[in-house]
């Protein structure tokens, strides 16, 4: 019988020929990635546990991205910032990227991608449960609690269950009027909000692999909105091209083999998709754009880790171009690399942020921002009585800062031509 | 640690979201001042909508206000107990109110090994849906050598799924309890 790629990745992590869905294993890890909320207390149990003797097991597969309560005058959200940076200098922490320097890089997940730490057949875990985005370089990622952060802190180890496969294949090519975002969708809608616990949800197709990185990372992102361990996508030309601009690093490349045995497979046509929403309060409420389309907004958010990359802007500013948004729209880049692109790429000689700011959005500094509410002070954020469409990941109640809001996620075309109309609206009127 | 768990039942439905176990805007109280710390068994399950709080008849809070403890130890869930955000401060706020076990259909992954790894409390899985035949108050007695569950008021019991391989880690207490019992620390 063959093995997944999700199963070699973790069989060679813990020196083991073969590993079955099931089984606890000790992984090795590459990568320990953490932030500005779950860092310090992290931190604290690693002292608490290691005592006097507290190593970092490798200085250099630690990384520190402060980004979530950042821009604020929130003090308890400051002062995690300066744990982390305490913390940084007193262990000489090499790979710390501190806000408010030039170091700073904005969401995590982007971050990770582009600073080159992302490498095929590694394996990295972050407190954060949106660390499976980097699955989409065909490497084992996925998010942990504090306690278990702290260990990997102290031994470069961790237990993991070896989790069942599930596969989705996306044939086609992709129409103009559909992104990864809507394609997620499909999947929340079909398999639930807990359809995917325990288990591994590996990406093919060719839909899939025409896709660039940062559209990948959009399916591997939102594994976790089915309750997922990790999503995985193999690494193919474009994840080396991303992967050798960046780094120098070894990595080796694992695909599944033809008979590995998934729990389930699901095909999708991608041309008879329509462009799709999540509904108030879960990603998996999926319904048509068209089924939606008249509901009057008060706000639109285009960005967090799940649509604040470069394809979403550029997807989004292609639909603004030379409008004018009827409602309050935000652009917030995942990353400053995202932000400073915005000012370098164009359509018909304009750049991205040009664009979005003739129309009259706000351009704000990268970082998680409103995608989770966030301080009181913070850029975007929800307040009662609004109704939103967003970019972002969830919508559970209060997610973006008011319970009593209502949150529809879509795909940036989806937002840009809602946020010109005021009203939710199929991007296929503007394309 | 105990192998036999007595205690009174609490009943909940499916979904319990990390936000409902212990809501965002509590998350603030330092988790290693132990007074401060009393505050997350004050807000345990305080975010779950009264209704559904406390099953079949709802409207019994986990906690009674200004109460820092439970009057329930086992706390019977439904499918995907704990989804949602990966804060450690949900299964830490269950034991701080004086939760010791759950027994639940399914769990979200973060917060399963959240509660195993921290030794906050017991997770074990239900091989049939439970939460429907147990009501909230019931006299409950959770076998860890046997995997059953006994419901003394009702005189049922039901059959659980063997805790596997992360018995050892809760033999031991907690993750890091265990690596130094094995040499790994
Ligand atoms: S952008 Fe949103 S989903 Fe992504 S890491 Fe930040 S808070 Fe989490």
């Amino acid at each position: 019988m063959g093995m997944t790629i999700t199963e070699k990745i973790m069989a060679k992590s813990s020196g083991k020929k073969r590993v079955e869905p099931g089984e606890s294993i000790w992984l090795n890890v590459d990568v320990l990635m953490t932030h500005d909320v779950c860092g310090p207390p992290t931190i604290e149990i690693w002292k608490r546990e290691f005592g006097d003797k507290a190593k970092i097991w490798d200085k250099d597969k630690l990384v520190i991205f402060p980004d979530h309560y950042i821009f604020t005058k929130n003090p308890q959200a400051n002062r995690n910032v300066n744990i982390l940076r305490e913390f940084a200098s007193e262990y000489n922490v090499p790979n710390y990227y501190d806000v408010g320097t030039d170091r700073y890089k904005g969401v995590c997940h982007i971050a990770l991608a582009e600073e080159g730490y992302n490498l095929p057949g590694t394996v990295l875990f972050g407190t954060d449960s949106h660390t499976c985005t980097s699955g989409a370089f065909g490497m084992f990622s996925t998010g942990v609690g504090n306690t278990d952060a702290a260990f990997i802190l102290g031994t470069g180890k961790i237990w993991e269950k070896v989790p069942e496969s599930l596969k989705f294949i996306f044939e086609g090519n992709m129409p103009e009027y559909l992104t990864a975002k809507d394609l997620i969708l499909m999947i929340l809608g079909d398999i639930t909000t807990d359809g995917g616990t325990y288990k591994a949800l590996e990406f093919d197709g060719e839909a899939i692999f025409s896709m660039q990185m940062d559209e990948r990372m959009t399916l591997t992102n939102m594994a976790i909105e089915a309750g997922a361990m990790n999503g995985i996508i193999k690494a193919d030309e474009i994840t080396e091209k991303y992967v050798r601009e960046r780094t120098d690093k070894p990595y080796e490349i694992f695909e599944s083999d033809p008979d590995a045995k998934y729990r389930e497979t699901y095909r999708y046509q991608v041309n008879k998709i329509e462009p799709l929403v999540a509904k108030p309060h879960s990603p998996d409420n999926r319904d048509t754009v068209r089924n939606v389309a008249g509901r009057k907004l008060t706000k639109c958010y285009i960005g967090s880790c799940t649509g604040g990359k470069l394809t979403d802007f550029y997807n989004a500013a292609k639909i603004i171009f030379g409008n004018e948004v009827k409602v309050p729209t935000f652009v917030v880049p995942g990353s400053t690399y995202v932000a400073r692109q915005l000012e370098v790429e164009t359509i018909n000689g304009i750049t991205l942020k040009e664009i979005f700011e003739k129309a009259g959005c706000v351009v704000a500094q990268s970082s998680c921002a409103a995608c989770l509410g966030g301080p009181v002070d913070t850029v975007g954020r929800a307040t009662d009585g609004e109704v939103v469409i967003s970019t972002t990941n969830r919508n559970f109640p209060g997610r973006m800062g008011s319970k009593k809001s209502e949150v529809y996620l879509a795909s940036p075309l989806t937002v840009a031509a809602s946020a010109i109309t005021g009203f939710i609206t199929d991007p296929r009127e503007f394309l | 640690m105990e192998k036999i768990i007595k205690g009174r039942a609490f009943v909940l439905g499916d979904n319990i979201d990390t936000d409902q176990i212990i809501p965002a805007e509590h998350l603030v109280y330092s988790l290693s001042d132990p007074e401060e710390a009393k505050n997350y068994g004050r807000f345990a399950l305080s975010g779950v909508p009264l209704n559904q709080s406390g099953l079949p008849k709802g409207g019994i809070p986990f906690v009674e206000e200004n109460q820092y403890l439970t009057k329930y130890q086992i706390i019977i869930g439904g499918s995907n107990f704990g989804c949602g955000s990966s804060r450690e401060h949900a299964p830490f706020a269950l034991q701080v109110a004086g939760a010791k076990a759950i027994v639940a259909e399914s769990y979200a992954r973060i917060f399963y090994r959240n509660c195993v790894d921290g030794g906050f409390v017991v997770p074990y899985e239900t091989l049939e849906k439970l939460n429907d035949k147990i009501e909230t108050g019931d006299q409950l007695e959770l076998d860890l050598n046997e995997n059953i569950l006994r419901n003394l008021s009702k005189n049922e019991t039901y059959k659980l799924r063997p805790l596997g391989d992360i018995l050892p880690i809760i033999e031991a207490g907690n993750i890091f309890e265990y690596a130094r019992q094995n040499n790994m620390i």
